[in-house]
């Protein structure tokens, strides 16, 4: 704490270039938090799947269904304990752009199949006894100024026609990341509505298992008891699953890091040369600290310290930023739900700006270190 | 007593023998100092003259501990220094050395305080222990009103004085003074050789003083001229009061 006056008031000896080198590490950081964003809200699903479940889909293509009575043979099958169904539907609310993701679930099975989402028994049970009740995450009724009561039309695009629900319940996730923007409805409502052709059939299932070691087993024994049937299936983790999501969007995580790592780079040359500018100019002062008997590695970790700051600052401001940023959710109206800083992002994030600190005050701080007391103090 | 021709007693505080430096510049070798020897004890107040090139801030910095010399020992208060590694010179200096320059070489983003404050935080004392030690420096040099102003605030004069306050605040064995008045008008030259001189009587500081300015030297006990790289005796201010008697 002695030499945090030393350390302080060299940071303020050229305010403006400064107060610039912490706007890069703001801006850096500020870029990294909401690109971790993004890549967390396009891997959100795989982070938060389930480890005991698994998603059957049609081999074509996902877009394919599955006939309903699939669901007595899944539960034959020896590893599987429950199983639930589900249809996308893919409808309209008032505009196109206010996207959502619409599911008609079968309603005994999709509540104990993910207990990670949250609903009070009351409200529950009106969406039991309502044929056209509807369920919503809390993220989306907030996003719609949706109350319990509200009717709720939506204009079908692969199921024609409107379609009205009313809103029974709304859910919570148990964890910050887990996804509240879903609409659900009775699948008995979809199947009542809808056209002879869709009669039976469902879009995907989702199984789990009573050991999660032996998710791969049970799903390659899912796939044998399909295989050669009208209706050949797809069965994965849920984490695969969503991964294969993810990677229709192309590869995000490589777009990121490539991004992160131009930008780093930028930065680290940056504040390399500030830091070389800042050493250069005070060589006398550093001299002066070696002759009045400050040794070589203190001049180092000096020098490293102011760097260092910088980015601390630099970083916690940018990530502020990021924070403040993602503070109201999605702003891309549904496309990604899962608009959030996690506190790991963060954590990452402010521990490359330190590194990137340390890396750049490095040659700076090692040229402090070996200056020659003499020949700095005999410079006018 | 200062003696340079090595015939010093052992108790000197400043003992130097056969001292030799070189410098390599292009192909030329310079011998700047060549078997200097030189006895200073506590309380001596020497000051070098010379022409410039002559050698005296090479001897000052030998004499500090900033440089190493080509051959011969420097033994201060005991302590031979020539052989000292890095580490330990620095630690040496920072115990024993107090050093004053031309151009005072304050930090201009710290205060007065704060600058006097720097070989304080080498040290183990407390934060009021360390602002007692600096209030008393700057009250001897006369400039307690002016410990939170800055260098940039400051006269020339004052600002030299700070330097000899950061020099002394350690009390450290002896002061170094390369040029302290190289820098100042005649007025603020005679004011910081006041306090050098007194320092000299009233607190008993060894000082040994580079300048080219033989009114400052006449200060000194004793005035040595570096010739041709060998330190040779000059008229003291007792010398000349003497005469003059």
């Amino acid at each position: 704490m002695k030499y945090a006056a030393l350390i302080l008031s060299n940071l303020f000896r050229k305010k403006i270039r400064t107060m610039l080198t912490i706007g890069s590490f703001a801006v850096a950081l500020l870029l990294f938090g909401l690109l971790s964003v993004v890549h967390g809200a396009f891997n959100q699903g795989i982070e938060m799947a389930g480890a005991d479940r698994l998603v059957v889909v049609n081999k074509v293509s996902i877009i394919q269904p599955l006939p309903i009575s699939y669901k007595e043979r899944l539960l034959r099958i020896p590893g599987i304990k429950e199983v639930t169904h589900a249809n996308w539907f893919g409808g309209v609310y008032q505009d196109e752009r206010n996207f959502f993701a619409q599911m008609a679930v079968e309603d005994e099975t999709f509540r104990p199949m993910y207990p990670e989402y949250v609903i009070p028994d009351d409200q529950w049970q009106a969406y039991m006894n309502d044929r056209q009740g509807a369920v919503v995450g809390a993220d989306l009724a907030k996003r719609f100024k949706w109350k319990l009561g509200d009717r709720i039309p939506i204009k079908g695009t692969i199921f024609q026609g409107t379609w009205d629900f009313n809103l029974r319940g709304i859910y919570h996730g148990k964890r910050v990341q887990d996804d509240t923007t879903q609409f659900w409805f009775h699948y008995k409502y979809l199947e009542e509505r809808e056209n002879p052709y869709w009669k039976g059939l469902i879009g995907w299932y989702t199984v789990k298992v009573a050991n999660p070691d032996d998710s791969v087993k049970v799903a390659k024994q899912i796939d044998e008891t399909f295989s050669n049937s009208p209706w050949e299936t797809k069965a994965n983790t849920e984490k695969e699953f969503q991964a294969s999501f993810a990677k229709q969007a192309g590869n995000i995580q490589l777009l990121i890091m490539s991004i992160g790592a131009v930008v780093f780079f930028t930065l680290l040359l940056v504040t390399g040369n500030t830091m070389a500018i800042a050493v250069r100019e005070r060589v006398r002062d550093l001299a002066v600290l070696k002759a009045v008997g400050f040794s070589d590695v203190f001049v180092l970790v000096l020098v490293l310290a102011e760097s260092v700051l910088i980015a601390a600052i630099g970083g916690a401001l940018g990530l502020g930023f990021a924070k403040l940023l993602t503070l109201n959710g999605d702003p891309t109206h549904g496309m990604l739900p899962f608009f959030y800083l996690s506190p790991q992002a963060a954590i990452s994030g402010f521990v490359v700006a330190l590194v990137v600190g340390v890396v750049a005050g490095l040659l700076p701080a090692l040229s402090a270190m070996n200056l020659n007391v003499v020949a700095a103090l005999r410079r006018v | 007593m200062v003696r340079v021709d090595g015939g010093g007693s052992g108790s000197s505080l400043v003992r130097v023998r056969g001292l030799d430096k070189k410098y390599q510049r292009g192909s030329e070798e310079i011998h700047v100092l060549q078997g200097l020897n030189l006895d200073v004890d506590a309380g001596d107040f020497v000051a070098f003259m010379g022409p410039s090139g002559s050698g005296k801030t090479t001897l000052l910095n030998l004499l500090g501990g900033l440089d190493l010399p080509t051959a011969g020992t420097i033994m201060v208060a005991g302590d031979e220094i020539t052989h000292l590694s890095g580490r330990k010179l620095t630690e040496w200096r920072a115990r024993h050395v107090g050093f004053v320059f031309q151009m005072y070489n304050l930090i201009p983003v710290l205060t007065a305080f704060q600058n006097v404050e720097l070989p304080l935080l080498l040290t183990k004392l407390s934060k009021a222990e360390r602002r007692q030690h600096v209030e008393i420096a700057m009250e001897v040099v006369g400039l307690k009103d002016r410990m939170n102003h800055f260098p940039r605030q400051l006269s020339g004069g004052q600002e030299q004085r700070v330097g000899i306050a950061r020099a002394i605040v350690a009390d450290p064995t002896f002061l170094l003074c390369d040029e302290p008045t190289g820098d100042l008008d005649r007025k603020s030259a005679d004011e910081i050789m006041d306090l050098i001189d007194r320092l000299v009587r009233e607190h008993n500081k060894t000082v040994l003083l580079v300048t080219h300015d033989p009114v400052a030297a006449q200060r000194a006990h004793i005035v040595l001229h570096l010739n041709k790289g060998v330190l040779v005796e000059g008229q003291s201010a007792g010398d000349k009061a003497g005469a003059r008697s």
